[in-house]
């Protein structure tokens, strides 16, 4: 019996099965945020154990309120870098240097194909990205992993979701994830693996594979999961160099994480992205979607540009190009969050930051900020906010607001219509500006077991689908 | 081991989620005490009022995926500091329901029917319930009704219930 990726990751990290069902298993990576963490910590230290498994494979920062807006997050800023200090947590990125959790970490290389990795934060299956098992943790399970560098999950079921066809011009992975969990829903993938394979992944970026596995926990997937191939191979070359003579050993070594052909899935659904419409939330749970087309129109006060889902240089780029030349309308405001430092200085550099303050944007530091209504654009009663985060609950960029989300070519779009927009029928035809061309090949023959009907004309995702 | 028996507060929805439970402003409280007055605030349901509705109860039931959203553990303290350590659903979400074992709480799935059964018969009364960890029951009553509906804690969760969380045991064992 073949076995998939997730499966393989397990066995290869298996520390325990105390219980039938349940693998404890060893952590590569503890990743930690003042929000979570520092009452982690507390307790640590109420027990008497205040100590850390191997400093060197925890990764903090501060980046949900950033700089310190009260002195209750202030107290947090401070617990986590007393305990960096203390435990000698080289990395660990302060004031400066932070940026939000899920794109700083796997832009300084500490994600690897095969890896394992917890945080005390739900969108950790962006990481999956890169063809590693990451999922969020709760307060508790941080802490054993920050003491013990364990953590127990059940058997790694999964669904397969293959990927057809070619998406369309101004159709990003923002859409596609957006349209899958419209056809799932948010409790579609409760507890399993989400498992993202087809031409239309291998053809992504590590950028928007990031975004595709980002939104999973919005299905209830613990993990999102990518198979890692030479496009992850670039994109790590510079922190994995030292480790093999060439890329091609580099992926050699890499395939071993890859699921087998006669691999068991729950299920396996298939999907045709060739003719998918850009896509939206409309209500308060990310499985409430439409097409743009059909929102045409609608009423927005705020635009958000950024987040761990879509604050990425891709991202900005993409945004950039439509707003090239022109301004936001005056019945909107517009904010861009960049997600790390480095995607700010590069896009300082490409005279992105530029046309986005012509346009008429505020740009804030990185930080997570606005998208969960901590700080940076926090939403009045009755307020519309078209966003590129990842959740739409109520309340949740403030009180009494709504959130839209979408990709950032929509809402860039939108915010220079003053209402919801379809970036395609505005004309403009944004394209994502590839950092360096890679010469993948989709070696991957997908066997077609399709049990659900793939999108094939017109999208209309309905959601709320159980 | 928890109290988890006591008068229960219905929540006739599905996929409520944990911003819902705890809004994310109040993340920044470092002690769980403080989360107290802001259990469910911003609930969507029509008939809640989490003024009047959360005082004196014990018990939680609702129906699919409760708990779905963020993974913070703030979720389930803020209805421990509410005196509720037990929620009854059709399933919850996965990091949430771990939370919950982790921190020594139930999160018990029950089939779908049974939750529309009990709903059917209980919610609109004032309803008591009993949990008995031991036998793995529990019992409802209100007036002249009561009904008893096994469910099944065994396993990981059951060690966790009984031990009273992840921390010691896997420091011990690893």
């Amino acid at each position: 019996m073949g076995k998939t990726i997730a499966e393989k990751i397990f066995e290869s990290h298996l520390e325990d099965q105390p219980f039938e069902g349940i693998n404890v298993i060893r952590l590569d990576a503890v990743f930690c945020h003042e929000i979570t963490t520092p009452v982690a910590i507390a307790d640590l230290v109420a027990r008497g154990k205040d100590r850390v498994f191997d400093s060197t494979k925890i990764k903090a920062v501060i980046d949900h309120v950033t700089p310190a807006k009260d002195s209750k997050t202030a107290e947090q800023g401070k617990i986590m870098r007393d305990w960096a200090k203390r435990h000698d947590i080289k990395d660990f990125f302060d004031i400066g240097r932070n940026g939000v959790c899920h794109a700083i970490f796997p832009e300084k290389g500490f994600v690897r194909p095969g890896y394992t990795v917890i945080m005390g934060d739900s969108h950790t299956c962006t990481h999956g990205a890169f063809g590693a098992f990451a999922a969020g943790v709760g307060t508790t399970d941080l802490e054993v992993g920050i003491l013990k560098g364990v953590c127990a999950f059940k058997e790694p079921k999964t669904i397969r979701f293959v990927l057809n066809g070619k998406l369309p011009k101004g159709v990003y992975a923002k859409d596609v994830i957006l349209y899958i969990i419209g056809q799932i829903g948010v409790n579609g993938a409760t507890n399993m693996v989400m498992e993202f394979t087809g031409p239309v992944v291998d053809k992504m970026s590590m950028e928007s594979r990031m975004t595709l596995c980002n939104m999973a926990i919005e299905a209830g997937g613990t993990s999102g999961i990518c198979y890692p191939d030479m496009t992850t191979v670039n994109y790590l070359w510079k922190f994995i160099k030292q480790d093999f003579i060439t890329k091609q050993d580099a992926l050699k070594a890499y395939s071993k994480f890859i699921s087998d052909k006669d691999a068991k899935y729950e299920k396996v659904i298939e999907y045709d992205l060739s003719n998918l419409e850009p896509m939206m939330t409309v209500g308060y749970k990310p499985d409430e979607v439409k097409t743009v087309k059909e929102m045409e129109g609608a009423n927005i006060d705020q635009i958000y540009i950024g987040s761990c889902t879509n604050g990425r240089i891709e991202d900005l780029r993409i945004a950039s190009e439509i707003l090239k030349g022109k301004k936001i309308s005056d019945k909107v405001r517009g904010v861009l969050s960049p997600a790390t430092p480095d995607i700010y200085s590069r896009a300082l550099k490409e005279g992105i930051i530029d046309i986005f303050m012509k346009a008429g944007f505020c740009v804030t530091n990185p930080t997570c900020g606005a998208c969960l209504g901590m700080s940076n654009g926090v939403l009045a009663n009755g307020e519309v906010c078209a966003s590129t985060t990842n959740r739409n609950f109520n309340g949740r960029m403030g009180k009494g607001g709504m959130v839209h989300l979408m990709s950032p070519a929509t809402a860039a779009a939108t915010a220079i219509a003053g209402k919801i927009t379809n970036a395609k029928i505005s004309g403009d035809k944004p394209k994502a500006k590839p950092v360096k061309k890679t010469a993948q090949k989709a070696e991957k023959k997908v066997k077609k077991t399709a049990v659900q009907k793939p999108a094939k004309k017109k999208v209309t995702g309905k959601g709320g689908k159980k | 081991m928890k109290n988890f028996s006591g008068k229960v507060l219905f929540l006739d929805r599905s996929d409520i989620n944990t911003d819902e439970i705890i809004p994310a402003k109040y993340l920044t409280e470092i002690t769980k005490e403080a989360l107290k007055p802001y259990l469910l605030e911003d609930l969507k349901l029509d008939t809640f009022n989490p003024e009047k509705d959360i005082e004196g109860k014990a018990v939680v039931i609702t129906r699919e995926n409760f708990g779905c959203g963020s993974s913070r553990e703030h979720a389930p303290w803020a209805l421990e500091v509410n005196d509720i350590n037990a929620v009854f659903a059709a399933n919850f979400a996965r990091i949430y329901r771990q939370n919950m074992y982790n921190c020594g709480m139930l999160a018990m799935e029950l089939p779908e029917n049974t939750i529309n059964e009990i709903f059917s018969k209980f919610a609109s009364k004032d309803t008591e319930a009993k949990v008995d960890i031991s036998s793995s029951t529990l019992t409802l009553e209100s007036g002249d009704i009561k009904e008893t509906y096994n469910f099944n804690l065994a396993g990981f969760d059951r060690s966790l219930i009984e031990s009273g969380g992840w921390v010691d045991y896997a420091d011990k064992k690893y």
